[in-house]
């Protein structure tokens, strides 16, 4: 939108050709668009994004390579760039290893089963006619309860003496689940799957209406029989939904802290539940350190994109 | 869970998972309320996401309809921006934002404080724009020639042609902030300011290992805290399940 095209309609609006043009203010209300208080109208959520998103993203990264610590606001203190002394700090930083091979398991173990459980569910869902609006409210009700709430019940279920425990009676675990340091993580990847499982279940049903039936007809026509036909037509029809629920899957697992802090009560036993954003509370918040806690959080999202990288390559490889 | 909340005893047997009259008892509900204040937490929830929605569905529907309805300079700079803030990660956020927001303006155990990082939800714009492209443009050149305002158009004719994007918005909006657990619990340090979940979440962590019955006090927490949001999407589920269509596709 430069001042040349200002003389005609060439803006790319074909809508508004019938607007008389010749009128006296036309170069200056032309030269902020036929509408300037569009502006005026963006100005809020434009100075939201800069204050509140954009202004502290390069912050994280000021804060990162300075020695930066809390002070009484208006107090100015010498904060000297320290080069990438955090991030070799938080690097070699046994805890936080700790934290991201945590965070493999959790991964190991939530993505291949929410992927797998959501589009199994989902097709079945599909195609149940009655008790539908049931079926759809029972896997959404989870994901729209408070983490905090389901939490409770999770407790309940698998504490020491928990009904999970009493059910499998001498089978149960010894330490039980989540003082267990073997089965702290996965507890928490269960958990966290059970409760995202009916999100990504809607997900799928979108993408499951966009695959057309003719496809299926055929198939039942040359022979193919209904395992056939959801590997071969399912599946593929679904990759780009797919891609999704993993990468959003992986950004889950990057951001966990709500059910390492309360069902293990903040990432015991001994680290084996830690979260890397449980660490930057840790160490950010409690220490006192947001310098580290902020090099932990762009070596975290680094990572982040790295994971959606290779699965892109993987699950959606064909597609771009 | 709702059963769990009314037992007086935690039965952990299979038999526990079923109501038995002998059983139930509304103490729990008493208990919890002496530990942590019920209904301010309600209150302090609401005022929190209430904040959020507002502040969401009123410059949300200005910027939502100035991008599909209206030509400005700059308007493309506005739309990519809306795409690009969508994948800013709350990680790199949390430790500038809590030093801005709770050391330097010292917002703590303020509700702006808490309300602040969500204020405009990114996605109820986007929503806002779809609904607002699928209107005729003539409708609004129409009432430009006939000389109304921008603002009264927006007001008059846009917004109620778009009510159903206004529900969506505002379910959508609301899951976040009601559920939200790590920032108002950095925020706030007084109890008589914290969302419920956070002060349910403190007693979990603190108080619950001192009480007669943990279980059946957090439980009933828990479905203090779970009802307002469940009743809420059982009532409006048609357009949940259509937003979250929508959404994923346009991913």
């Amino acid at each position: 939108m430069s001042l040349r095209s200002a003389g005609g309609p060439a803006t790319g609006d074909t809508a508004g050709r019938t607007v008389d043009q010749r009128q006296a203010p036309r170069k200056r209300k032309n030269f902020l668009g036929r509408q300037p208080l569009g502006l005026l109208f963006s100005a809020p959520y434009v100075i939201f994004v800069l204050g509140v998103l954009a202004y502290p993203l390069g912050y994280a990264v000021y804060i990162s390579f300075h020695r930066f610590f809390f002070t009484a606001p208006g107090v100015e203190v010498d904060r000297p760039f320290v080069g990438l002394d955090n991030y070799i700090n938080v690097l070699s930083d046994p805890e936080v290893q700790r934290s991201f091979a945590n965070i493999g398991i959790f991964l190991i173990i939530n993505v291949p089963l929410t992927v797998g459980l959501s589009l199994v569910l989902a097709n079945a869902l599909n195609r149940v006619t009655r008790l539908k609006t049931f079926f759809r409210v029972s896997y959404y009700v989870p994901y729209v309860t408070a983490s905090v709430a389901v939490v409770g019940v999770w407790l309940f279920l698998f504490q020491q003496n928990g009904l999970v425990n009493a059910i499998l009676g001498p089978l149960a675990p010894n330490p039980s689940w989540l003082t267990n340091s073997w089965l702290a993580m996965p507890t928490v990847a269960l958990y966290v799957t059970w409760k995202q499982l009916g999100f990504f279940i809607l997900l799928y049903l979108a993408a499951l209406q966009n695959i057309p039936d003719e496809l299926y007809e055929s198939a039942s026509v040359d022979g193919g029989n209904k395992w056939v036909q959801f590997w071969n037509i399912t599946v593929p029809g679904v990759r780009s939904a797919s891609v999704l629920v993993t990468l959003l899957a992986t950004i889950t697992g990057a951001n966990l802290f709500t059910e390492p802090y309360l069902l293990t009560g903040g990432g015991g036993p001994d680290g084996a539940s830690t979260s890397p954003v449980f660490l930057m509370y840790q160490k950010g918040i409690l220490q006192g350190n947001p310098d580290v806690a902020a090099a932990l959080g762009v070596v975290l999202v680094i990572g982040v994109l790295l994971i959606a990288l290779i699965q892109k390559r993987l699950v959606g490889g064909k597609e771009d | 869970m709702f059963i769990g909340s009314l037992q007086s005893n935690p039965d952990t047997s299979v038999g526990g998972a079923f109501p038995s009259p002998a059983n139930i008892t509304g103490e729990n509900y008493s208990n919890i309320n002496n530990s942590i204040d019920l209904l301010k937490g309600l209150v302090n929830s609401g005022v929190f996401t209430g904040g959020v929605i507002f502040f969401t569905v009123v410059f949300g529907l200005l910027v939502g309809y100035a991008l599909a309805q209206m030509q400005f300079r700059g308007k493309g700079f506005v739309f990519g921006m809306m795409l690009l803030v969508q994948m800013i990660p709350f990680q790199l956020l949390l430790i500038p934002l809590y030093v801005m927001i709770v050391r330097d303006y010292g917002l703590a155990d303020t509700y702006l404080g808490m309300i602040l990082p969500f204020a405009i939800n990114s996605t109820a714009v986007f929503v806002f724009r779809q609904y607002f492209m699928q209107l005729p443009s003539t409708l609004f050149e129409a009432a430009r020639i006939d000389g109304a305002s921008e603002l009264r158009i927006l007001w008059q004719i846009a917004i109620p042609l778009v009510r159903p994007a206004i529900v969506t918005a505002v379910l959508l909006t609301f899951i976040g902030p009601w559920n939200e657990f790590l920032w108002p619990f950095l925020v706030t340090k007084d109890q008589a300011i914290q969302p419920l979940a956070v002060s349910l979440a403190n007693y979990i962590s603190n108080i619950a290992a001192t009480a007669s019955n943990p279980f059946g006090a957090i439980l009933a927490g828990a479905c203090v805290l779970a009802a307002p949001a469940v009743a809420l999407f059982i009532f409006f589920q048609r357009q949940f399940i259509s937003t979250n269509i929508g959404s994923s596709v346009k991913g």
